[in-house]
């Protein structure tokens, strides 16, 4: 039963079409509490999306697009003050010195939709980055970059976090990652995520261990 | 024809005939490491012509490769729409703040005019300069970004794939004007002595979009521009994936297809057998920390699966070899294209055995 209603919503998902993924989720209000309906649907579906899409099956605009249907259907939902989505440490994404903001887009939308809540700094600086991490005592950090700079600057992050005694889980994505393995090691990150539900994988796994 | 004899321009235009010349063409897409060779910054070499001529001319009689590339960065469109083009140290500048903050402002757009641009008519001083120099001897790769890819910067990623799926109409207006200017700047660049014009469009891979949105967006437009654009294209989808659509792409009306070092070099090439060329699809990120043997394994494994028949241009998968590439990578692959690339390529057949 679990598995048809997690082959219709990604059906919903894949073709836009908010209302059936609606539908979904009220024909099983009874059913699921909203944990449960995140647990058991939406992450299993943008699962799938995610090995669509490293397989070539699912394309970046349909991973986008039903991120978004996904964080909306999650917020109504799921109100903020849900203990998922306080009782965790701080987290933050962010996207460095880069105008490309669709791969964290798409990140935060897939976190926020599996019931984490984290702040989203958009485009900054190295400096305003370690800044913000410590003035807001963030302890897992997700940087998304699409340009080979932005990805070694990565080190940067970390070397100015080491030079006031910070710790923080640094979380890595993006192009220049997927096309050098070996990279996000390189740039002293403590995991890299190939995709948003792998970066959810991730996160589920850190947040576990803090 | 034997080395002696035939220029890069022959070479190239003998394996897009399908045919197979003295030895595998290849295209080292340096944009960058000119400014390296003059020992400038990245700024003040893109800030003349006559340092991207001098570059380029350097780099060609460094690393022995078929082509000299014309192609600055790609936010130099945005600046002649009026956006802000970011100089970095250590890469290709980035284009500043999306010039459309909300969807309805695309009804107040005008494309700009190559004549009134200084930056544009820079990139054709420099092509006329370079055609001086080489005349028809080397091949001059012109660019433009796709009508359909140039609003990632116009308006940012996320927003543009909104405005794809939710705003039919002011999409199609936004693809009008893109495709005005897309076809002057090709035009303009084929005048000033381009030999061909590399058509950017990382949006239409199956990468970003599906096949069966590509078919109703991307490719209609690729359609309708190229047959506008007076001289032969190359389609390069910047890494993404090409494989599912390249019988699609092969009707656009282009000659060449670039493709991802994400796919089977052979598999794609088996796919476009005849119809259109191949170009890729060497990994540029990777490619930074290779050894010379892995430069040359990988220059091989090329060579072998794209190379036999002809139809094929050695080239990295992205369009752009990145900063960080160390010099010696780079003759490395020089070296192996210029050892393992001659015709007849028999040794394949032998270690296939």
């Amino acid at each position: 039963m679990i598995s048809q209603d997690v082959d219709q919503f990604e059906k919903a998902l894949l073709s836009f079409d908010r209302l059936a993924a609606e539908n979904i989720l009220n024909k099983s209000d009874g059913d699921r509490t909203p944990i449960q309906f995140i647990e058991e649907l939406i992450v299993p579906a943008l699962e799938r999306l995610g090995t669509g899409w490293e397989e070539g099956r699912v394309a970046l605009s349909q991973i986008y697009m039903s991120g978004r249907i996904c964080e909306k259907l999650v917020n109504d939902i799921l109100s903020p003050c849900v203990q998922k989505r306080t009782d965790q440490p701080r987290m933050a994404i962010g996207v460095l010195e880069d105008y490309h903001l669709l791969g964290k887009r798409i990140v935060y939308s897939a976190l926020r939709a599996s019931g984490f809540e984290l702040l989203d700094y958009g485009q900054i600086t190295v400096d305003e980055l370690v800044r913000r991490i410590k003035e807001e005592r963030i302890k897992v950090l997700l940087i998304s970059v699409l340009m080979l700079p932005s990805a070694l600057l990565v080190k940067k992050v970390r070397e100015k976090l080491k030079e006031t005694g910070t710790e923080v889980k640094i979380v890595v994505g993006g192009a220049p990652f997927r096309f050098d393995n070996n990279l996000w090691k390189e740039v002293e990150a403590d995991a890299m995520g190939n995709n948003a539900s792998e970066a959810v994988q991730i996160i589920t796994k850190i947040m576990e261990e803090l | 024809m034997t080395p002696s004899n035939i220029t890069s321009l022959q070479r190239v235009l003998t394996t897009l005939g399908h045919q197979e010349p003295d030895r595998i063409p290849f295209f080292l897409l340096v944009t960058m490491h000119g400014a390296k060779e003059l020992g400038m910054s990245i700024k003040e070499y893109f800030s003349k012509a006559e340092n991207v001529v001098e570059g380029q001319l350097r780099m060609r009689d460094k690393y022995r490769h078929d082509c000299i590339y014309a192609f600055f960065h790609a936010p130099i469109e945005m600046e002649a729409w009026g956006g802000e083009v970011i100089y970095s140290e250590n890469g290709p500048p980035n284009s500043g703040e999306p010039l459309i903050h909300k969807f309805g402002d695309i009804n107040n757009m005008t494309p700009p005019k190559v004549k009134d641009a200084p930056c544009l008519l820079k990139v054709l001083k420099t092509i006329e300069m370079l055609k001086n120099k080489v005349r028809e001897e080397v091949p001059i790769i012109g660019v433009v970004i796709s009508p359909f890819s140039l609003p990632i910067m116009q308006i940012g990623f996320d927003k543009y794939i909104e405005l794809i799926y939710e705003q039919p109409k002011l999409f199609e207006h936004l693809m009008k004007l893109n495709e005005l200017f897309c076809v002057e700047w090709a035009n303009a660049q084929l005048s000033a002595g381009a030999t061909a014009i590399c058509y950017f469009d990382p949006v239409s891979s199956t990468t970003i979009i599906p096949r069966n949105l590509y078919l109703t967006t991307g490719f209609k437009i690729a359609k309708r521009t190229i047959a506008q654009i007076k001289g032969p294209t190359a389609t390069h989808m910047a890494s993404g994936r090409c494989l599912p659509i390249i019988d699609d792409i092969a009707q656009t009306g282009t000659a060449i297809i670039c493709t991802s070092v994400i796919e089977d070099l052979a598999e794609v090439k088996s796919i476009c057998q005849k119809k259109i060329a191949v170009l890729g699809n060497l990994n540029g990120i990777e490619m930074r920390r290779w050894t010379s043997e892995q430069a040359e394994t990988f220059v091989k494994d090329a060579i072998a699966k794209g190379g036999p028949g002809g139809g094929y241009i050695l080239s990295d998968n992205h369009g752009e070899i990145p900063w960080q590439v160390p010099e010696e990578v780079l003759m490395a692959i020089s070296e192996a294209v210029h050892k393992w690339g001659q015709y007849p390529l028999d040794w394949t057949t032998i270690e296939n055995s």
